[in-house]
């Protein structure tokens, strides 16, 4: 994907080569490429169901997921309660459509976040390189060598439990992914010849970074970020497991799996059917982000 | 030489399935090589020749490839075999050299143990006379140090050092053909010349025959005995070096030897206008029609066979007659 | 290979550090005054001022650290306020169940991969080849404590094949250590599994596309060494890497296993000191866990250099 400088200002990405970029209608021919895998649509199928029943919640639930008794407690799934209740009485459908919300804002919001720091961070230390480069990636491989879930407990303690304590923790877990591959990214292309011209066109090092740089590393991050939020989700699902989550009764994936632990035997519903949920989209994200991997970035075409 | 061919190849067609299309690569492709002789087949990139060579072996993966025809080794049918039995044959009665020689050695084995293993393979005999062997064969191809050198792995060659290593791990179990795909062509043209110089030595010292592939028509009139040229997937002329140079009687071959760079003060290098069709846009009647610069109606609607011109000369061209314009 | 070695000792003992600031600073930045919880009801004015003392906490910052930091490296963590027990001790004593499930994990991880992604390579786009990656998306998405509720459900509760908890040392009773790692072991390696599969295929596809796996048929080499040592050995480096880079996911997964299976490991360990707010605990075991992943990573690295003679042989 060759682009040409434009000196004037403005970002224009054209196209030199016959491959048109993504932002000069190369949209649709990726679409098409990406249609062609039938996993990577069932992900984006999940992420719109996801959404849809985030943002729909009160008009989906057939029940106020909070309220207590509107049901027998422990029954199994039935006509009144298509996933049956939990042991305080609450319709598990309504609890698992509302738990989408706080799965969708944690895996977006914390991703984002993570993103925001760690792609700057990697550009900063990719562009610049020398010392700003060696501390900010030794950096990066103290916070890697912190497996997630630690580190999430460790903020924890210092911030306190709920949501979003937990998206800071997962946020800043995923700091240096981002990083990485951002900087590794910005090493190769900083190297390429349109950067150079612009350089010696007299453009400032943060211009070049934002008009001619970034708009180049984009895919892969964009695979990064769609791969993470599954992560996120699943170390929120395990916060929440540990008791570390948003506090009951707050409808959560994670927690409702912990509370249905102890009636496994009586009742599995409670605990299977949030697992159900959570594995669903846990699923669909990761074949979406295969799918735009295997589409945006073209070193990795098998 | 014997009268009976070494290597006799008739009909040989290669075609692979993609996306629900069948494309012919190479298209009944016939030819035969005699004990000791070195034969060249030469043509631009993609007419063929490197898939032509690979049949031969076998080694060209089949689903999607579909190979037809027959190559027979003294009687026998290599088409027909099965694994096993091609195995036997592969590197004992027929090697093969390819391209890019650091690549076509295993990066985590040393070179010694590889050397080795090609002998292995098919002789029987003790392991510490082979391992004795091995260095022989590395001294007899230009490796300085061959005994420590035996140690090393296939990042520590040069790509001129590493051909040679090819070479002799080719020729370590004397086979009746050695194939080379273009050997040298990755090579610098200072080390290409004694890699080719190593080969015919070799080959002429235990009477194997070689089958040089190149697209290099220099390097062909230097080794080669005698010359297949290939086009879009079709041998279109075949004739002893010197009758090709003397008289070559393809519009195709002639416009090759235009193109030769020429000592003399001429002014422009020779081109041959167009480019070779692809496999999905072949014209019909003659492949080269379009390109030709006497080309007549006849040529666009019938495919010319092979028809000998005179002995050992066969041309694919309705309009060719010896030495005609 | 010797400059190599070197660089990434030099490498990890800089990450080490940046990692003890990070977390002194983490330890720094929890809520709430150590010393009057240690003193709870002693609390007098004096008591107070004197501890202060006692723990450096009166001196600058950087001598905090320096303090702190050559306390640690003495192997000295502080002691626990629930368990009045030192907290080096107790952290040892976890460390142990997670180090074997860890590794009771990673076999039972490659057991599952390797040959699923050696038979999805070499029968490519075929029913094995979608069903076995397959496989491996399923499995590697599912969150750990969810697949392991699961196995107790199906293999405990209704099979009764395996116990659904505990956990005995394997030097003190083998079999039944085994037996009772089977389920937690799968639930931690079909996790690997599931990442390592897709890995050993797609390397080994590469591996077998290139010159020297011809060049060796074209010697003679048959079919089965051809994969199994030719390629296999190539293709099978890379995944060592993987090993090292998904090292802190796995501990992350043993932390939730645990819980499941009531392990008692650094998992178990970690979250009751936060719930019940132990620091000194926390602290012990976060650096455990940052110690484990950082030589972890050191070792894959050497063993890497090791295993590619371009590296080893320079």
């Amino acid at each position: 994907m060759a682009r040409q400088l434009d000196v004037e200002g403005g970002f224009a990405p054209q196209a030199t080569t016959a491959e048109p970029t993504l932002a000069t209608g190369g949209l649709r021919r990726w679409w098409r490429r990406f249609a062609r895998n039938r996993g990577a649509v069932f992900g984006l199928g999940v992420l719109l169901l996801i959404v849809v029943m985030s943002v729909f919640a009160p008009v989906l639930a057939p029940h106020d997921p909070l309220a207590q008794g509107v049901g027998p407690p422990l029954q199994r799934p039935s006509l009144d309660h298509w996933a049956g209740t939990d042991s305080f009485g609450r319709d598990l459908l309504s609890r698992i459509i509302y738990g989408a919300r706080i799965a969708l804002v944690v895996g977006v919001v914390s991703v984002a976040l993570a993103m925001a720091i760690g792609v700057s961070l990697g550009l900063a230390a990719g562009y610049y390189g020398g010392w700003l480069d060696i501390v900010v990636m030794r950096a990066m491989d103290a916070l890697f060598a912190f497996p997630i879930i630690i580190l999430a407990i460790a903020m924890m303690a210092i911030m306190g439990f709920g949501v979003v304590n937990v998206i800071i923790a997962v946020a800043v877990g995923f700091i240096a992914p981002f990083a990485r591959v951002t900087r590794a990214d910005v090493l190769a292309v900083k190297e390429e010849p349109y950067v150079e011209a612009a350089r010696l066109a007299g453009v400032s090092g943060p211009a070049i970074i934002v008009r001619h740089v970034l708009p180049n590393v984009l895919a892969p991050i964009i695979v990064q970020a769609a791969l993470r939020v599954s992560g996120a989700i699943i170390t929120e699902a395990g916060l929440s497991f540990l008791g570390l989550g948003p506090p009951p009764p707050t409808p959560v994936w994670g927690s409702m799996i912990a509370e249905g632990r102890n009636f496994i035997v009586m009742a599995p519903h409670v605990s299977t059917f949030p697992g159900i949920a959570l594995m669903l989209a846990i699923i669909g994200l990761n074949l979406l982000g295969d799918g735009l991997r295997d589409t945006l970035d073209p070193r990795l075409r098998r | 030489m014997t009268d009976a061919p070494l290597l006799d190849v008739r009909g040989l067609t290669v075609e692979f399935e993609t996306d629900g299309e069948r494309l012919r690569a190479v298209d009944e492709v016939s030819f035969a090589v005699r004990g000791g002789e070195i034969v060249g087949l030469v043509g631009e990139s993609g007419a063929g020749k490197s898939l032509t060579s690979e049949a031969i072996l076998g080694l060209i993966p089949c689903p999607p490839g579909r190979v037809t025809g027959e190559v027979r080794l003294r009687e026998r049918n290599l088409l027909a075999l099965d694994e096993a039995a091609l195995a036997r044959i592969r590197g004992k009665d027929i090697a093969m050299i390819f391209q890019n020689p650091t690549a076509s050695l295993n990066p985590v084995f040393r070179v010694g143990d590889q050397l080795h293993e090609a002998m292995a393979l098919h002789l029987a005999e003790p392991r510490p006379t082979l391992r004795a062997r091995a260095v022989e064969i590395l001294t007899r191809v230009g490796i300085p140090s061959a005994a420590t050198r035996m140690r090393d792995y296939p990042h520590q060659f040069s790509g001129g050092m590493a051909q040679r290593v090819m070479i002799g791990m080719g020729m370590s179990c004397v086979p009746s053909l050695l194939i080379a795909d273009e050997p040298t062509t990755a090579l610098d043209v200072t080390i290409q010349a004694q890699v080719l110089a190593l080969i015919r030595r070799l080959a002429r010292e235990s009477g194997t025959a070689v089958l040089l592939v190149s697209h290099d028509l220099g390097i062909i009139s230097q080794m080669c005995d005698r010359v297949l040229v290939m086009y879009a997937g079709r041998v279109v002329e075949e004739a002893s070096i010197a009758t090709v140079f003397r008289a070559p009687a393809h519009p195709y071959t002639r416009a090759l030897i235009d193109c030769l760079p020429r000592t003399e003060a001429t002014a422009q290098l020779g081109t041959i206008v167009g480019v070779m069709p692809g496999l999905r846009a072949l014209p019909p009647g003659c492949r080269f029609h379009p390109r030709c610069p006497i080309a007549e109606p006849r040529c666009t609607k019938e495919t010319p066979a092979l028809r000998a011109l005179g002995s050992g000369h066969r041309v694919a061209c309705h309009l060719a007659s010896n030495g005609a314009p | 290979m010797l400059r190599f070695v070197l660089s990434r000792f030099g490498q990890t003992v800089a990450v080490l550090f940046m990692a003890s600031v990070m977390i002194f600073a983490i330890m720094r930045l929890i809520p709430g005054d150590p010393v009057l919880m240690m003193l709870g009801d002693d609390f007098t004015q004096d008591a107070y001022q004197r501890m202060r003392t006692k723990l450096g906490l009166d001196r600058s910052i950087v001598v905090q650290y320096v303090l702190w930091l050559g306390n640690v490296l003495r192997g000295d963590f502080g002691d626990s306020l629930l368990q009045h027990e030192r907290v080096s001790i107790l952290v040892w004593d976890a460390l142990v169940p997670t180090f074997v499930l860890v590794l009771a994990s990673l076999v039972v991880g490659m057991l599952i991969s390797v040959p699923s992604g050696i038979v999805a390579a070499m029968r490519k786009d075929s029913a094995w080849d979608y069903g076995s990656m397959g496989f491996a998306i399923f499995v590697y998405s599912m969150p750990a404590f969810w697949k392991g509720i699961l196995l107790i459900w199906i293999f405990s509760v209704y099979l009764g094949w395996f116990p659904a908890m505990g956990y005995v040392a394997p030097w003190k009773d083998f079999a039944d250590a085994v037996w009772k790692l089977v389920l937690p072991a799968l639930t931690l390696g079909t996790f690997f599994s599931g990442l390592v599969a897709r890995i050993i295929r797609s390397s080994l596809l590469e591996v077998l596309g290139a010159d020297y796996i011809k060049a060796a048929r074209a010697k003679g080499v048959r079919q089965a060494a051809l994969v199994y040592r030719h390629a296999l050995s190539n293709a099978l480096i890379p995944v060592v890497t993987v090993i090292g880079l998904q090292f802190g996911a796995l501990l992350g997964g043993a932390v939730l296993t645990e819980t499941v299976f009531s392990i008692p490991g650094m998992g178990r360990l970690t979250v009751n000191a936060i719930l019940n707010r132990d620091y000194a605990v926390v602290q012990g075991t976060i650096l455990a866990g940052v110690l484990m992943v950082v030589l972890v990573n050191l070792a894959v690295d050497l063993t890497y250099a090791f295993l590619n003679p371009k590296i080893r042989v320079a």
